[in-house]
C-alpha cells in the first residue's frame, strides 16, 4: 500500500466528509435553534438533486440547474416548516419522528408519482471533468476537489454567518435561550422558517452536488440520511463545529475503512475470506465508533446542548 | 400533565376500573365515564382480534386468521416497544434488532434441526431444536442478554442521543446479519417446516394465532402488572422527574435498564413468532424501517397506553392491506394518515375513540 | 395507474364477492412497485399485461400487488393471493431475497410459481421443486457468461467488483467458475453504497487490464459516473442488471463502451421480438428493458401452457409449462432439468444512439445454451 494510494483515500475521506457536513449543519442546526429531529432531512436533498436534474437537462446548464435544485429545496423546505413543522416544536421528539417519518413515505412516493421510477440522469458539466495529477502520479478528479472546495466555502459562510450577522446573533441566541428571544422581541417564527429553510437549502445543495457523481432516484436520501445523524451525535448536536468535524471523521473513517479493513484481515485469512470479513466489519465501522464516542462522551465530542 | 401519575394509566385486562384517589369528585366522575368508554373501545377491540379469526377460519377464510396473527405479534412487538417508550420514556429506534434476534432465533434453530447438525460444538455441543417453547427461551434470554448489554451503554445518553445510539447498534447488527453468509445474509432463512409444540398442532392456522393471541394478553397482562407494582411507580417517575426519584433514594438507572431488557424481551418473542408466521426470517426485520414502523404503530395507537399498540397495529396493518390493494402510491397515502393522526390526533387513535388518558 | 386502481377495487370486491367463472384462470402478480427500483417491477408487470393484451384472451384474470421490495409484505401477499383469492398462478417477484421468502412455501402449497427475475441458485439446486419455473435466468448465468466471454476476448488480469451480499458473492463465483483463470483482486462494496472513490483508486492501483463488476440499480449508475469523472483507462464489462435502457440514460456518457451479457437484446432479430418491441414501444411510449422482456415471456409461456391445460390439472399443465412450448423473445428458449432455462447469453456494447443518448447494441453471442451448475442437486 503505497503513501500516494493513502494520500489519495484521505482526500475521498475528506470530500465525503464535505458532504456530510453540507447535510449534517442543517440537521444540527435546527436542532440546536428549534429543538426539532427531523427524519425528512434526506428528503430535501432528494428534491435538490432531482430539481437540479430536471432544470439542468431542460437548460443545459448545470449552474442554473444548481441554483433552482437549492432554490427548490430551500422553498419546499419553507414550505413544510409553515405547513406541518411549526406545529411540532413544542411536541415531544416522539410525535416529531412520527411526522417527519410520515414526510418521507409523502415526499418518496410524492416524488415517484411526478417523476416515475427511473433514476433521472445528471453529471457534472464537462468543464468540470477530468482530473488534476497529484505528486506521485495520481489523478484526482476535479470534480471532487471542487466538492472540497465547495465544502470548506460553506464551512466558512456558515461560521461568517453564524458569528457575524444579525442573523447569526439570533440563531446562536435561539440555541443558548429559546424562550429569551421571543421575550426580546425578534419575530421567532419568521426566525423557525428562515433557518429551516436555510437547512433545507443546504441539504438539496448537498443532494445537487452529490447527485452528478450518483444516482438521482427515489429514496437516494435515506443511506445519507442516517450518516448525517450518526455525524451530528457525533460531533454533539446543535454545533456547527461539531458537525464539522464529526462529518470529517465519519467521512476519513469510513473510507479508510472499506480499503484498508480488508486488506488487514488478509494478514492472517485466506484472501476470499478476508474480504468478506473485511468489508462486513467496515460497514459496522462508524456506527461503532458512534457508540465508542456516546459511551465515553455521552453528549457527544462538542455538545451545544442538552 | 397532573401529578396523578404513581397510579396505573391502565385497566386490567379483565376490565376493572383501577383504583382512584383523587378527592376532586367531579373529576373522579369524569374519569369515571372515561373509564367506562374507554373499558367499552378496548374490549371491543380485544374481543373482535380474538372473535373475527375464529369465524374467519370456521368459515373457510384462512387467510384472514393468518392476518389476524401478523397483526397480533405486531401488535406484541409494539408492547414490548411501548413498555420502554410510552412507559419508560426511552424512545428507542433499535426494537427490531430484538424482533429480528428473536426472529433469528427461531430460524437458526429450525435450520439446525432440519439439517441435523449442531449449533456449535464446542466448548460443548448445541443441537439445533424445533420446538417452540425451547425457541422462545432461548430468543427471551438472547433478546434480554443484548439489550443489557445495548441498554447498559445507552441509557448513559437521554434524549436524542439515546434515539440515536440505539439507532446505531441496530445498524451495526442489520449490517452483520446482511454479510454473514452462513444464515443466508441478506437472502434471508427459510423455516421449511413450522416448530412444533407439544398437545397442540401448530401449523394449523387457528391454533397459530390462538398462540400469538395468548402471547400477545401475556405480554399486556405483564406490562399492565408491571406498571401497577412499586417498580411501575419508580419507572413512571423515572419518566417525568428523575431528580425527585433520586432525592427518594432510588437510583433510576436499574429502573430504566430492566425495563428496557424486559421490553426486548417481549419484542424478541414477538419476533420468534413472527418467524414461524411467516416461515421465514431476513434482515429486513432488522432495519431501521422496521424499528421506525414499531414506533409509529405505538405512537398511532397511543403512546402509554396499554391497549394503544394493539390500536395501532391493527389500524397499521389494514392501511397496509387494504392501501396496497387500491394503489401503487399506497405509501404516500400511508404517510398523509400518519401526519394527519401526529398533527389532528395528538393522543393517537385511541385517545381519540377512548379519550385521554388521566396522565395527559 | 387508472388499471391498476380498477384491479385494486376488483381486488377489494372480489374478497366478497365470487363472480369468476370456473375455468378462468387466476394469476397473482407480487412486484416491487414502490421505492427504490421500481423500474424492475414495472417493466416486468408492462411486459405481462403487454403479452395477455396481445393474445387477446379475457378469461386470464391478473391480481397485481406492490411489495415495496419487503419480504414480509410478500409473504403475507402470496398468503393473500393463494388463501383468499385461490389464485391458480404467482409471478412477479423481482428479488431474490424475497423469492427465498416466498417460493418455497407456496410451491409446497401447490401453486405454480413462475419467476420473471430472480434465480437464486437454492431455487435452482437443493430447493428446486416441480410447481417452480425460472423463465428468466440463474442467478450465475449472466456473470458466467460474461466471465467466459472475457477469457475468450484475452483479458488475462480482470479485478472483479460485487457487493458484500449473497448474490454479490454469487455474482463473482459465477464470474470466476468460467473465467477459469486467476483474477487479480476482488472487492467487495457495501449495499446500497453510493461512493466508489476508495474502491476506484484501489482498481487503478491494482496491475488489472480490466474490471467486471455487478452493482445493479442505483449503485451501477453511482459507480459508472464516478469511474468516468476518474480517468481510470480500462475497459468495463458487466451484467445487464447494470445496463438496463432505462439505467444507461441515468449514467448517460460514461456507460459507452461498456460491454454486458444479458438474455435478450432489443435488436435481436427474430418475429416474437419485433412484435414485443413495437407493441411495448406503441403502448407505453418507451424502450423495453430485460425486465419487460422476462415479464412477457412469462406471460406468454402460461398462455401457450393454457392452451393444453387448465392449471386445474396439475400434472398435465406443469408438462405444458416444460414444454416451453412458445415463441421466446431472445430465440431458442428451453427448460433444463430443474426448470431452469437453458439458452444463449448475448454480449451487448453500450453505444451512442440515434438521439445522442446511450442505448445497447447487440455484438454477438458470449455462450451457446448455457446451464446453471446446481441442475445436478436438484432431486425432484
Amino acid at each position: 500500500m503505497s503513501v500516494t494510494l493513502l494520500i489519495e483515500q484521505l482526500l475521498n475521506g475528506v470530500q465525503l466528509g464535505t458532504m456530510l457536513f453540507l447535510m449534517a449543519s442543517g440537521l444540527t442546526l435546527v436542532f440546536g435553534v428549534m429543538g426539532l429531529i427531523n427524519l425528512a432531512h434526506g428528503s430535501f436533498y432528494m428534491v435538490g438533486a432531482y430539481a437540479t436534474a430536471t432544470v439542468t437537462a431542460s437548460t443545459g446548464s448545470f449552474l442554473l440547474g444548481l441554483g433552482a435544485g437549492i432554490a427548490a429545496a430551500a422553498l419546499v423546505g419553507a414550505l413544510v416548516e409553515l405547513l406541518v413543522i411549526r406545529r411540532l416544536y413544542h411536541r415531544p421528539h416522539l410525535d416529531q419522528v412520527l411526522a417527519t417519518f410520515a414526510l418521507i413515505l409523502i415526499f418518496s412516493e410524492g416524488t415517484r408519482w411526478i417523476f416515475g421510477s427511473s433514476p433521472l440522469w445528471l453529471s457534472p458539466p464537462s468543464w468540470l471533468t477530468g482530473f488534476v495529477t497529484l505528486p506521485g502520479d495520481t489523478r484526482y478528479p476535479i470534480y471532487r476537489l471542487v466538492l472540497i472546495g465547495m465544502g470548506i466555502a460553506i464551512s466558512i459562510a456558515l461560521y461568517l454567518l453564524i458569528s457575524r450577522t444579525r442573523l447569526g446573533m439570533r440563531i446562536r441566541a435561539g440555541e443558548s435561550d429559546r424562550e429569551m428571544i421571543g421575550a426580546l422581541g425578534v419575530n421567532i417564527s419568521k426566525l423557525y422558517t428562515l433557518v429551516f429553510a436555510l437547512g433545507a437549502g443546504l441539504a438539496g445543495l448537498a443532494g445537487a452536488l452529490v447527485g452528478a457523481l450518483q444516482s438521482v432516484q427515489v429514496g437516494m436520501g435515506e443511506p445519507v440520511l442516517i450518516l448525517a445523524f450518526v455525524v451530528i451525535v457525533i460531533g454533539g448536536i446543535g454545533s456547527i463545529k461539531g458537525a464539522l468535524l464529526g462529518a470529517l471523521l465519519v467521512g476519513i473513517v469510513d473510507t479508510l475503512g472499506r480499503v484498508y479493513l480488508p486488506i488487514f484481515f488478509q494478514a492472517f485469512m485466506p484472501p476470499s475470506e478476508a474480504t468478506g470479513v473485511g468489508s462486513a466489519l467496515a460497514a459496522m465501522l462508524i456506527y461503532i465508533l458512534m457508540a465508542v464516542i456516546l459511551a465515553f462522551k455521552p453528549k457527544g465530542l462538542f455538545s451545544a446542548h442538552d | 400533565m397532573t401529578n396523578n401519575t404513581s397510579t396505573s394509566n391502565s385497566s386490567s385486562l379483565a376490565n376493572r376500573a383501577s383504583q382512584r384517589t383523587t378527592t376532586d369528585a367531579a373529576l373522579a366522575s369524569k374519569a369515571n365515564s372515561h373509564f367506562d368508554r374507554k373499558g367499552l373501545v378496548q374490549l371491543t377491540l380485544l374481543g373482535l382480534l380474538l372473535l373475527l379469526p375464529v369465524a374467519a377460519y370456521f368459515l373457510g377464510h384462512i387467510y384472514y386468521v393468518n392476518l389476524a396473527s401478523r397483526i397480533t405479534i405486531i401488535a406484541m412487538a409494539a408492547v414490548g416497544l411501548n413498555l420502554a417508550i410510552g412507559y419508560g420514556g426511552m424512545v428507542s429506534f433499535g426494537h427490531a434488532v430484538y424482533f429480528g434476534l428473536g426472529g433469528y432465533v427461531a430460524g437458526i434453530s429450525a435450520f439446525h434441526a432440519f439439517d441435523l447438525t449442531p449449533f456449535m460444538s464446542w466448548p460443548f455441543t448445541v443441537p439445533g431444536s424445533d420446538s417452540m417453547l425451547v425457541v422462545w427461551l432461548v430468543a427471551v434470554l438472547l433478546c434480554a442478554l443484548l439489550a443489557l448489554a445495548i441498554g447498559a451503554i445507552s441509557l448513559r445518553t437521554t434524549g436524542v442521543y439515546f434515539i440515536m445510539i440505539t439507532l446505531a447498534f441496530a445498524q451495526m447488527i442489520y449490517y452483520f446479519a446482511n454479510s454473514w453468509p452462513t444464515y443466508g445474509g441478506q437472502d434471508g432463512l427459510p423455516i421449511y417446516i413450522r416448530n412444533t409444540l407439544p398437545l397442540a398442532d401448530s401449523s394449523n392456522a387457528l391454533t397459530y394465532f390462538l398462540i400469538c393471541f395468548t402471547g400477545l394478553v401475556l405480554a399486556m397482562a405483564i406490562t399492565s402488572r408491571l406498571m401497577k407494582s412499586r417498580f411501575g411507580a419508580a419507572l413512571t417517575m423515572a419518566r417525568l422527574n428523575d431528580v425527585r426519584l433520586a432525592t427518594a433514594g432510588i437510583n433510576p438507572y436499574p429502573i430504566r435498564l430492566v425495563s428496557f431488557v424486559i421490553s426486548a424481551a417481549i419484542t424478541g418473542l414477538a419476533g420468534a413468532l413472527y418467524a414461524d408466521l411467516n416461515g421465514f426470517v431476513s434482515p429486513a426485520m432488522l432495519s431501521w424501517h422496521f424499528s421506525g414502523e414499531l414506533m409509529v404503530i405505538v405512537i398511532l395507537g397511543g403512546v402509554g397506553r396499554l391497549y394503544g399498540p394493539l390500536a395501532g397495529a391493527v389500524l397499521f396493518v389494514m392501511m397496509e392491506t387494504l392501501l396496497g390493494g387500491i394503489t401503487e402510491y399506497w405509501q404516500l397515502f400511508l404517510g398523509l394518515v400518519l401526519l394527519g393522526v401526529v398533527l389532528f390526533a395528538k393522543h393517537g387513535v385511541l385517545g381519540w375513540l377512548a379519550g385521554r388518558e388521566r396522565n395527559e | 395507474m387508472k388499471q391498476i386502481t380498477r384491479l385494486g377495487l376488483g381486488l377489494l370486491l372480489s374478497s366478497s364477492l365470487v363472480t369468476a367463472h370456473a375455468d378462468d384462470v387466476k394469476i397473482g402478480m407480487i412486484t416491487t412497485l414502490s421505492g427504490g427500483g421500481s423500474h424492475l417491477g414495472v417493466d416486468v408487470r408492462d411486459g405481462f399485461m403487454l403479452a395477455l393484451e396481445q393474445s387477446g384472451r379475457d378469461d386470464v384474470e391478473v391480481l397485481i400487488q406492490d411489495d415495496a421490495r419487503r419480504p414480509d409484505l410478500a409473504r403475507s401477499l402470496s398468503n393473500e393471493f393463494m388463501q383468499r383469492d385461490k389464485v391458480d398462478i404467482l409471478t412477479g417477484i423481482i428479488w431474490s431475497n424475497l423469492a427465498m421468502a416466498v417460493v418455497p412455501s407456496v410451491v409446497r402449497q401447490g401453486t405454480f410459481y413462475l419467476s420473471p427475475n430472480a434465480g437464486p441458485s437454492d431455487l435452482a439446486g437443493r430447493m428446486c421443486h416441480e410447481n417452480y419455473f425460472n423463465v428468466a435466468y440463474q442467478n450465475d448465468n449472466l456473470h458466467g457468461a460474461m466471465g467466459a466471454y472475457m477469457r475468450k476476448e484475452g483479458y488475462e488480469h480482470p479485478i472483479i467488483m460485487a457487493p458484500n451480499y449473497p448474490a454479490g458473492t454469487d455474482a463473482l463465483a459465477g464470474f470466476k467458475h468460467l473465467y477459469e483463470g486467476e483474477v487479480v483482486g476482488e472487492l467487495y462494496t457495501q449495499m446500497g453504497q453510493t461512493d466508489y472513490a476508495a474502491e476506484i483508486a484501489q482498481i487503478r492501483d491494482s496491475d488489472a487490464d480490466s474490471l467486471f463488476f455487478f452493482l445493479p440499480g442505483g449503485m451501477g449508475i453511482s459507480f459508472m459516473k464516478q469511474w468516468e469523472s476518474s480517468g481510470v483507462e480500462m475497459p468495463i464489462f458487466g451484467a445487464a442488471f447494470s445496463f438496463d435502457e432505462i439505467l444507461i440514460k441515468a449514467v448517460g456518457s460514461a456507460a459507452i463502451g461498456a460491454r454486458n451479457t444479458s438474455l435478450w437484446a432489443y435488436d435481436l432479430e427474430n418475429e416474437a421480438n419485433d412484435r414485443f418491441v413495437e407493441g411495448f414501444q406503441a403502448t407505453y411510449s418507451r424502450m423495453p428493458t430485460l425486465y419487460a422482456a422476462q415479464g412477457y415471456d412469462t406471460a406468454n409461456l402460461i398462455l401457450s401452457a393454457l392452451e393444453t391445460a387448465h392449471p386445474d390439472d396439475k400434472d398435465a399443465f406443469r408438462e405444458a409449462l416444460r414444454a416451453a412450448d412458445f415463441d421466446s423473445v431472445r430465440g431458442e428458449f428451453r427448460f433444463g432439468p430443474n426448470q431452469h432455462p437453458i439458452q444463449d447469453i448475448y454480449v451487448r456494447e453500450v453505444v451512442e444512439g440515434d438521439d445522442g443518448e446511450p442505448t445497447n447494441r447487440l455484438m454477438g453471442i458470449a455462450v451457446e445454451d448455457i446451464q446453471d451448475v446446481y441442475f445436478e442437486q436438484c432431486q425432484m
